[in-house]
């Protein structure tokens, strides 16, 4: 299928998800929704670096905190409309990834791992002793009651998130697909067999660092808008870090689809969880998932389900 | 800024004081990721789990803390030889360890603090002993007990640690793992025991380490967060599994952290370790005494 007609078939799915919310017309398909659709982002961002190129990033968190932090700060300063800060924030939280990655990416991929842990406590320092964007004690985003034609805004918030996934699925895919993909792929399997024949490996590692870090920046964006009230434990929580790296190992890694599968069964799962049980037992879940899956499935889902398949065919 | 001398010295000694219970900290990271290579960034982890067992065997039986930690210790080696047991037949040995042998010990790290935080809630927890309140003057200088005897039971485990890794065999087997499999082999040794009992101790010397820090501080489950930061720069600071550069390295992040919250105000001083690990992993990855 080619890049054209694959974005046409998420464009018909998505308006159909759209439709049957609105059918629904209960706003809190929409919040529970809107946080599914952030999964997705985050773990289709994380995939592309972790997944294709194999570097592990647990800053995640600090990604998506850089957005949402980037729209409080044009919050505070002058009001600027989402789509136009879901840009700005993908800029800053890319340049971040350059920059993070010039420093720690010609090391072993241990040392990288471990530099984005630190990224994530040196920002959240940052922030909690940075008072314009509202310091320790957090920030007030108040959100608009309605928007033009689409009504709620929660209805705008929840299609604003639906297209940046369509635009991230089919990114991943293209990439996956494209030199670039088959270039992160030979660093995955062997760097310096590709080093040694003329992959360029420390600028396509950049390139993926800056794209993986772009979306999960882009994601945050809209974040302070739904969630009304931002604060730094909040916006740096480990439950973004992990859950960016649980979708993925949990769905399979090597393809667009796992992340999306991942992120669609721990997504779901979890918001059942949250109103079902508790919400420290659901991050429970996600853990000892993300355990269970590395160990014995490390194919994730679609690892499964291809061997099944391939099972059958014999 | 008045930098008056009094601040100054009891500044250095905090500094020095806090170095050594990074030491004991550290080490067991210096052991699991310098000399064996595996990224256990769980290790904090584990640690609180060890402050979590003495302030139970604390309140309850009223142990000594310390005490208390030695009592557990093999239970913690149990665990270790556990851990790596899985890590090696479901990573180490199909050759995974890199992408999913560290999303394993993330989950690990994930379980433990969200068990913790199941359990005991996040109230900030502490513990009774004779030695939590007082303090050594000596002039102008003060050396607050709760510091000086982790910092002294840090030593004593580091001085310890360092005689059985040179002295005896088992010791230089876990150094030989690092370099030569093959030729350790050939000594007739098994690569894989010695692995697995050089982790079970880095586990275990978790659990003195969170004996200490409670005294030091009280703690709450995501407290370890702040130490993966402290871990990682001293183990690269101090040139990955040199157990006398990770003292030293130490020593300097603890320097480092007393001075800023002496001088600039707490609230940035978790900043420090990992500003430190950045700037160490940029420009001197080999660590201060790396070739």
């Amino acid at each position: 299928m080619s890049t054209f007609k694959f974005s046409l078939v998420l464009l018909a799915v998505g308006a159909l998800v759209f439709a049957a919310a609105r059918y629904v017309g209960n706003d809190y398909v929409f919040f529970a929704g809107y946080t599914v659709l952030q999964f997705i982002v985050l773990a289709t961002a994380w995939n592309i670096l972790g997944g294709y190129t194999g570097y592990v990033n647990f800053g995640s968190a600090a990604f998506f905190a850089v957005g949402a932090y980037t729209t409080v700060f044009f919050h505070n300063l002058y009001p600027l409309p989402i789509p136009l800060l879901v840009v700005i924030a993908g800029i800053v939280a890319g340049v971040i990834g350059i920059g993070m990655g010039y420093l720690t990416l010609r090391l072993r991929g241990a040392f990288f791992a471990i530099a984005t842990l630190a990224l994530a406590v040196v920002l959240q320092t940052l922030v909690v002793n940075w008072d314009f964007v509202g310091g320790s004690r957090g920030a007030y985003v108040i959100r608009p009651e309605s928007v033009p034609i689409l009504g709620n805004y929660i209805n705008y918030l929840f299609l604003v998130m639906l297209l940046l996934t369509i635009i991230a699925l089919v990114v991943a895919r293209t990439i996956e697909r494209s030199q670039l993909g088959y270039g992160f792929a030979t660093i995955r399997d062997d760097e310096q067999a590709a080093e040694a024949s003329g992959v360029p490996t420390l600028k396509l590692k950049l390139i993926a660092t800056a794209i993986s870090g772009a979306f999960m920046g882009m994601a945050g964006a809209p974040f302070p808008y739904y969630i009304g009230y931002l604060e730094p434990s909040s916006a740096f929580g480990l439950a973004y870090a992990v859950n960016s790296i649980a979708m993925p190992m949990i769905g399979g890694t090597t393809s667009w689809i796992g992340p999306l599968v991942g992120a669609l069964v721990l997504g779901i799962t979890q918001q059942v969880a949250t109103v079902t049980i508790s919400s420290a037992v659901n991050l429970l879940i996600v853990g000892v998932l993300l355990v269970v899956f590395v160990v014995v499935a490390p194919n994730g889902i679609v690892g499964l389900i291809q061997d099944r398949l391939r099972a059958r065919s014999k | 800024m008045d930098i008056s001398y009094d601040l100054f010295i009891n500044a250095v000694i905090a500094g020095l004081l806090l170095g050594g219970f990074y030491a004991a900290v550290t080490i067991g990271v210096s052991i699991s990721f310098g000399i064996l290579d595996i990224v256990n960034i769980a290790h904090p982890a584990f640690i609180i789990l060890g402050s979590y067992i003495a302030y139970i065997l604390n309140t309850t039986f009223g142990l000594d803390p310390i005490l208390a930690s030695l009592i557990v210790l093999p239970l913690f080696y149990a665990l270790g030889s556990a851990i790596y047991q899985v890590y090696y037949q479901s990573f180490e040995r199909r050759g995974q360890e890199a992408l999913r042998g560290l999303a394993f010990f993330f989950g690990l790290l994930f379980i433990t603090e969200v068990l913790l935080i199941l359990v005991f809630g996040v109230d900030y927890r502490y513990v009774e002993a004779a030695y939590i309140g007082p303090s050594l003057r000596l002039g102008v200088m003060d050396f607050p007990l709760r510091m000086l005897v982790p910092c002294l039971v840090s030593l004593a485990l580091f001085g310890a640690l360092h005689v059985y890794l040179s002295r005896t065999f088992i010791g230089r087997a876990i150094a030989a793992v690092s370099q030569d499999q093959l030729a350790l082999q050939l000594m007739a040794a098994d690569p894989i025991r010695i692995k697995r009992i050089a982790f079970a101790m880095s586990i275990a010397t978790a659990s003195i380490a969170g004996a200490l820090l409670i005294v030091i501080q009280p703690i709450e489950p995501s407290v370890g967060r702040e130490y993966i930061g402290r871990v990682f720069a001293i183990c690269v600071l101090g040139g990955l599994g040199s157990l006398p550069g990770t003292l030293v390295a130490a020593m300097l992040l603890g320097l480092f952290e007393s001075f800023t919250s002496t001088f600039y105000g707490p609230s940035w001083a978790p900043a420090v370790s990992f500003g430190f690990l950045l700037l160490t992993l940029a420009f001197r990855p080999a660590g201060l005494f790396g070739r």
